[in-house]
């Protein structure tokens, strides 16, 4: 086959992949641009004058703000350009980054996973047609997010090669990342394992960023191995450079050639680690819906404690660059005196917050499992076996109340390990470990609203999602913004300020717990009544 | 003799379209009930909705004397079930899957699932994505087979398997009718209904055009005469109930209604018959003439 031959029909896909998203895809896209034209237009009204801006520098000046945020490029003059690069681009790259990887896995590795890549590739179809299309259809996705995000800058008055540096850093981040997926989806059979290789390959990412940049203001040699650090270091509104965003380009490139090499060494269908044989009977432990529960959910669980945890640590032996801050900053104690709250003890608050909405996400892909198990028939032969419809939703609820709670404990138990590595007391351990374990009730709410819309509508169960987003977004820039405390508040996660443990609220706790049961009970009503829908 | 199914006057709509619209069925106890249906005729629906999966928008259903919606979990511990299209968890060996249905079921015989695995030639090592169609189907065939129950729901259980395959299929159904256990097989392999079944149901587009035992059916239906003859048979075509007659040099094929077989062959005697050839229609001619294009218009 010439290499002319091997893109054979790739327009064609390209229409066709098109069409198929052609809901998915803008409302990704228009959700990235509302983001940055929401930061665009309320960041002004709440930051007005330069004085404003530069106690937000001040604030922002901390190892827990520079974890979560950026290199902190311009915060001697906070400019509006400078603050939302600092602050907001990571939270614009990371969705862009996202939207690309499942482009790319659904229409390469998902295609061949339900067979219907073999009927494209029997017609008259180039070999590396598909992996083509669905990369020029990330190009085409990455660049409305480009032009979206510039516009919405424009919009602020903001200077444009400045904003446009931003937008097209933010679109060349989902197009490197959109590379990263075309190998993984290379490596496995599963969609799903395809999918979150790459999203591991995010985290690392954030994790590398967070580190380096903590480590020294703008950013040490660990920041620039990071694909989420680049856009910032192009400084935009601060010292413009292009080249960073070169970086994106050369990732895209190698892990492309990468993705087609290795994908001619294998056949359609097949994952380059061949499927090994198993057991000939099945172990006692599977012999509930709980336990195929366990099974079935045990590789993603083991990733999540494992990323969880790896992410926890170092983060939590930040706490000592804290105390140095504060030493080496008196202005930045007196800000946190203000607030009533120690340094240390917010910036394990903040650390507890984020890997609680990251268990949140976990709990909403876990429930989700109920739908995918219906939607490929395996809860018709499961419902067709004396198991009633209670135990087989209340059973994966229960395992993802458990694994969660694991997950929390994981999480808490890292960043408390990581604390106690620096100057921390082991008291430090159980103090932060119980703080993040406190995220449950509101983990839970998370997955009895899923589980509610799963009973429900089933059709609609993908929108738990929206809950999450939610609280990230108003969880992390809530502050920023200066948002009414209603509209914070109306996340689950906004209850559970649990650290210190003196603090923590207990008469909320109680009542997301209660509200969790009552979504579940509602979802498993509804499970009971509806019927279950066939393949 | 009891019934170990029976529906009645059963509906079922999927908002616009009207899948079930008055459907009956019954499969008497101890017996092995063919369900023939074209594809979309509702057969899938039908046993859905007598598993619990669909709730019904009207009609009586009851399996084994419960009711399948409210009893299903009672009713299940006593009937096993094989799916048209079998999808297993990609990530479970074919052994893995048929120990856990079977545990979810409430146990089965080892002896009979180690027997029936050879039988079928599975090997039950492999992971569930591995397995070609006729292979997943074989799984959820051992499991369904190796649990002692009273009532066996095979939808179209066959479609993937090969010929020799098919035989062991035959035996294992045999074997469980001896057992005493009831079996509602939905086919549209009409020789494999012809061979095992008891009792026929035919259905088409949600409705049961015809039921009852083979032997009924074919009381029903058209004898097909083929004779050579010394006179003209053209006149035979003007007969009441004579249909499609072809004839080319002294040689005539007919088919007769059931009814007027004896007159038709009083007015062949006439036209001097040399050699007479009858035969009872096979299913696929029942099959034909219930969907052929002739009865559309008589049906609405």
């Amino acid at each position: 086959m010439s290499d002319r031959e091997s893109l054979t029909a790739t327009g064609t896909l390209v229409r066709f992949a098109l069409r198929r998203d052609r809901v998915k895809l803008p409302i990704w896209i228009v959700a990235i641009g509302l983001g940055m034209l929401y930061a665009v237009s309320a960041l002004p009204t709440v930051y007005s004058t330069p004085a404003e801006r530069q106690v937000r520098a001040e604030l922002m000046d901390s190892p827990a703000a520079t974890m979560m945020s950026g290199p902190g490029y311009g915060l001697d003059n906070y400019t509006l350009g400078a603050m939302i690069t600092n602050e907001m681009v990571l939270y614009l790259a990371i969705p862009a980054a996202m939207m690309s990887i499942f482009l790319i896995t659904r229409h390469t590795r998902a295609e061949e996973e339900t067979g219907r890549a073999e009927l494209i590739r029997s017609t008259v179809v180039g070999r590396h047609a598909a992996t083509t299309a669905a990369l020029l259809v990330a190009v085409i996705a990455n660049a409305g997010v480009a032009l979206l995000t510039a516009l919405a800058m424009l919009t602020g008055d903001l200077s444009a090669a400045d904003s446009f540096a931003v937008g097209v850093g933010i679109g060349l981040t989902g197009l490197a990342f959109a590379g990263v997926a075309t190998v993984t989806a290379q490596l496995t059979e599963h969609s799903r394992a395809a999918s979150s290789l790459a999203m591991a390959v995010v985290g690392a990412a954030f994790l590398l960023r967070a580190i380096g940049d903590v480590s020294q203001p703008g950013g040490n040699v660990l920041s620039w191995l990071s694909p989420l650090a680049w856009v910032q270091q192009a400084r935009p509104f601060v010292d413009l450079r292009w080249w960073p965003l070169l970086l994106c380009i050369g990732v895209l490139a190698v892990t492309v050639a990468l993705g087609y090499f290795l994908s001619v060494r294998r056949d359609v269908g097949a994952g380059l680690v061949p499927p090994k044989l198993g057991r000939a009977d099945a172990a006692p432990s599977l012999s509930s819906p709980l336990g195929l529960a366990a099974r079935q959910q045990r590789p993603a669980l083991a990733g999540w404690a494992a990323g969880l945890f790896v992410f926890a640590v170092p983060s939590g032996s930040l706490s000592d660059s804290v105390t140095e801050a504060v030493a080496n900053n008196p202005r930045m104690g007196e800000i946190f005196t203000a607030n009533g709250q120690d340094p240390v003890d917010a910036f394990y608050a903040t650390m507890a917050l984020f890997l609680a909405l990251l268990v949140g996400a976990f709990a909403v892909t876990s429930v989700l499992r109920l739908r995918s198990e219906e939607r490929t028939g395996h809860t018709e032969a499961a419902l067709a076996t004396s198991v009633s419809r209670p135990r087989w939703y209340f059973s994966w609820l229960g395992f993802t109340a458990l694994a969660s709670a694991g997950l929390l404990l994981i999480s808490g138990l890292g960043v408390g390990i990581g604390a106690a590595t620096g100057n921390a007391g082991p008291g430090t351990i159980a103090e932060v470990t119980i703080g993040t374990l406190a995220y449950l009730p509101a983990v839970l709410v998370v997955a009895g609203f899923t589980a509610a819309l799963f009973g429900v509508r089933p059709a609609l169960s993908t929108l738990a999602w929206i809950v999450v987003a939610y609280a990230v977004f108003f969880g992390m820039f809530g502050a920023l913004l200066e948002l009414p405390g209603w509209v914070t508040d109306l996340s689950p996660f906004a209850h559970t300020t649990a650290l210190p443990l003196a603090d923590l609220p207990v008469a909320p706790l109680v009542v997301l717990a209660v509200l969790a049961t009552i979504l579940a009970l509602a979802g498993g009503t509804g499970f009971r009544r509806r019927d279950i829908e066939s393949t | 003799m009891t019934a170990a199914l029976e529906i009645s006057q059963l509906h079922k709509s999927f908002g616009q379209v009207k899948a079930l619209d008055g459907l009956d069925l019954s499969v008497p106890s101890g017996q092995v009930a063919g369900f023939l249906g074209p594809n979309g005729a509702g057969k899938s629906t039908t046993i859905r909705i007598l598993l619990g999966l669909l709730r019904a928008d009207a009609g009586d259903v009851s399996v084994l004397g419960r009711h399948p919606w409210i009893n299903a979990v009672e009713l299940h511990r006593r009937l096993a079930y094989v799916p048209g299209d079998v999808s297993l968890w990609p990530n479970l060996t074919g052994g893995e899957a048929i120990d856990l249905l079977n545990r979810l079921r409430g146990g089965a015989d080892r002896t009979r699932r180690a027997e029936l695995l050879e039988r079928f030639e599975l090997d039950p090592t492999k992971k569930g994505r591995t397995y070609s169609k006729g292979n997943r189907q074989k799984v959820a065939l051992v499991a369904a087979l190796a649990a002692d129950v009273e009532l066996l729901v095979l939808d179209e259980p066959t479609s993937g398997l090969d010929p020799l395959m098919e035989t062991v299929f035959q035996d294992c159904i045999a074997e469980a009718k001896r057992a005493g256990r009831s079996v509602l097989l939905s086919s549209h392999i009409l020789a494999e209904v012809e061979k095992l079944c008891d009792t026929v149901t035919i259905i088409r587009n949600g409705r049961t055009v015809q039921s009852g035992t083979l032997a009924e059916l074919r009381h029903l239906t058209r004898t097909t005469i083929t004779a050579t003859v010394d006179r003209d048979p053209a006149g035979l075509a003007n007969l009441v109930g004579v249909h499609e007659l072809r004839s080319a040099d002294g040689a005539v094929t007919f088919d007769v209604d059931a009814d007027q077989l004896p007159a038709v062959i009083q007015s062949l005697g006439h036209l001097g018959v040399r050699t007479l050839h009858s035969a009872p229609p096979s299913l696929e001619q029942l099959f034909l003439r219930q969907y052929g294009d002739e009865l559309v218009g008589a049906e609405s």
